[in-house]
């Protein structure tokens, strides 16, 4: 269970550019949740995500995983329990190296002078197969000379091989073209729903914000100003979530990259 | 030139080369993996020489070794420090630990610029009189050069093929997929720039104590040399396995001093050297960048001259 409590942050502390991003933000999510979030630029959707991961400083309140208070955890040390996907499928995976090697960093298995054993590559084998793309067959390759969708695939097995509490999808197929992005939501739908991971994504897609998971959040200025779930969310079209976004922060709903069918 | 001075020539530039190798192979791991130039080198190399010298002198040779690697080790945490903990630019660092080095340098060295080890008994001596009845005896000076190499290279190798290897070769990577791997990239600077200064350390501590005398300014200028040799290492090897580069950077410091000490043979001045191999450096590193934006310069360099660009 993740749950923030009255979270305050600012951007670009005493600087000209300052923004409070947040001010006491409360928002609870329960242990097996898939939550959709969806809102305009500026909404402060990713900033969510930076104050769970530990990349911001907030000014108050606190950050509770699985009752343990990771308010002053540092990033690297967050993401023993926290799985994390960005839009550049570069973010996640070190690109000179082979896949297997990004695999064994990422999988916690083995100590720290061990090398990748045979175990270990029947292991990755075993995993990159459950992708159905083929990489099993590719384990010494560079991950450079992969396509961005099979990047986004190998970061989504990376994130998600050690059972994470929680993972965090920043729009992760928002650069890939239409149909690798379906190839590669309907992975993560099936991974995250397998293994019941907890997980929150925020999609510019509002069919899939509606299609994929069992609750959604609209965000607006730093707040959540619609949330909704199970069977109530499953009433909604995209064209309700516009007229409730209209009716909740009275404007338009503007945000460049929305696709809303 | 007869057969003999040939193979005389080649053999000192073995020697010179595989000692030179080991800062190469230093900054393999700093430069070519973490990503980091680390600008200590110079420093760090003057170190492990005059520890080595000072120590050996006091007449403990092997001893010599490890206080050299020791004692690099600590300055290349001392840089990592600075860079991780600090908020000092890494460029930066490694200048300000360069700097401090000269003054720590002349202090080990008992306040003087110059100790000559003509009657110190060193690596290379204990190993002449172990080769004395063999036909080896004029090569006891790379045997022990080789087995140091050969012992950095292969640890080296299979240490970056372990966990905390691929941790730094990642950091220098991707960071953010480091942190996002739970990794701290701050431990992996700095266990990656501690090891790359034992190395160049050692590098320095086999230069004094194969050349039997310890100048201030035995490394001056060893990071540009380094890192010319690392650069002809990568154009002959290209990017393949990690052994490949590993060896072709052992190969490339001895090309680098065959190539020296041949021009020095056809009578080019010795203070040339530091300038020949930045020049080398100069070259390796911009002729990729001119073929990768050739056609770029060629279309600008046609529309600055009057005939119109295709199209």
């Amino acid at each position: 269970m993740l749950e923030l409590k009255d979270v305050t942050v600012v951007l670009s502390r005493s600087t000209i550019n300052e923004k409070k991003v947040f001010d006491n933000l409360s928002l609870t999510i329960n242990d097996g949740d898939f939550v959709t979030i969806i809102g305009s630029n500026g909404a402060g959707k990713s900033t969510l995500f930076n104050t769970i991961c530990g990349n911001v400083p907030t000014m108050s309140g606190s950050v509770i995983l699985d009752g343990e208070d990771i308010t002053y955890l540092p990033e690297h040390k967050r993401a023993r329990k926290i799985g994390r996907l960005f839009q550049d499928p570069n973010s996640g995976t070190a690109p000179d190296m082979s896949i297997e090697e990004n695999l064994f960093l990422a999988s916690g298995r083995g100590h720290w002078l061990s090398g990748i054993k045979k175990v270990d590559r029947e292991y990755f084998k075993e995993q990159l197969s459950t992708l159905g793309m083929g990489l099993e067959d590719k384990l010494s390759r560079p991950v450079k000379l992969l396509s961005g969708g099979q990047r986004q695939a190998v970061t989504l097995l990376m994130a998600t091989m050690s059972k994470p509490s929680l993972l965090l999808l920043d729009e992760h197929t928002a650069a890939l073209d239409p149909k690798t992005a379906d190839i590669v939501l309907d992975m993560t739908n099936k991974i995250v729903t397998e293994n019941k991971i907890t997980c929150l994504m925020i999609t510019h897609n509002m069919q899939s914000a509606l299609d994929f998971g069992n609750r959604t959040l609209m965000m607006q200025n730093g707040n959540i100003i619609f949330d909704t779930r199970d069977d109530e969310r499953a009433k909604l079209t995209v064209n309700d979530l516009l007229v409730k976004f209209k009716e909740n922060s009275g404007k338009e709903f503007t945000n460049d990259r929305a696709l809303l069918s | 030139m007869g057969l003999d001075t040939i193979l005389m020539l080649v053999q000192t530039a073995l020697e010179l080369g595989l000692i030179t190798s080991l800062t190469v192979l230093a900054l393999f791991l700093s430069y070519s993996m973490l990503n980091v130039c680390d600008l200590s080198t110079d420093g760090c190399f003057t170190l492990g020489a005059s520890v080595g010298a000072v120590v050996a002198m006091s007449g403990h040779p092997i001893l010599a070794i490890f206080a050299a690697i020791g004692a690099g080790l600590l300055s290349g945490f001392i840089t990592a420090f600075l860079q991780t903990k600090m908020g000092i630019n890494s460029l930066l660092a490694g200048i300000i630990v360069n700097t401090g080095l000269y003054s720590i340098n002349i202090a080990i060295m008992g306040n003087t610029a110059l100790l000559n080890m003509n009657k110190t008994e060193t690596v290379f001596t204990m190993m002449k009189s172990a080769l004395e009845n063999t036909i080896f005896k004029d090569q006891y000076k790379l045997f022990v050069i080789l087995i140091a190499v050969i012992i950095v290279l292969v640890v080296l190798v299979l240490f970056l093929k372990t966990k905390a290897g691929l941790a730094i070769r990642a950091t220098g990577n991707n960071p953010t997929m480091v942190r996002s791997s739970s990794l701290n990239t701050v431990v992996t600077t700095i266990i990656g720039l501690s090891i790359a200064g034992s190395i160049t350390a050692l590098s320095g501590c086999l230069m004094a104590q194969s050349q039997k005398s310890m100048d201030i300014n035995i490394g001056t200028g060893i990071l540009t040399i380094a890192l010319a040799s690392l650069l002809i290492g990568r154009t002959i090897t290209g990017k393949r396995g990690l052994w490949t580069r590993a060896i072709g950077s052992v190969l490339g410091a001895f090309i680098f001093r065959l190539v020296y000490t041949i021009a020095l043979r056809l009578n080019m001045p010795a203070f040339l050297l530091k300038l020949v191999s930045a020049v080398i450096v100069i070259l390796a590193i911009s002729i990729p960048y001119f073929i990768q934006h050739s056609d770029e310069i060629k279309r600008k360099l046609s529309y600055r001259f009057g005939k119109k660009g295709v199209n």
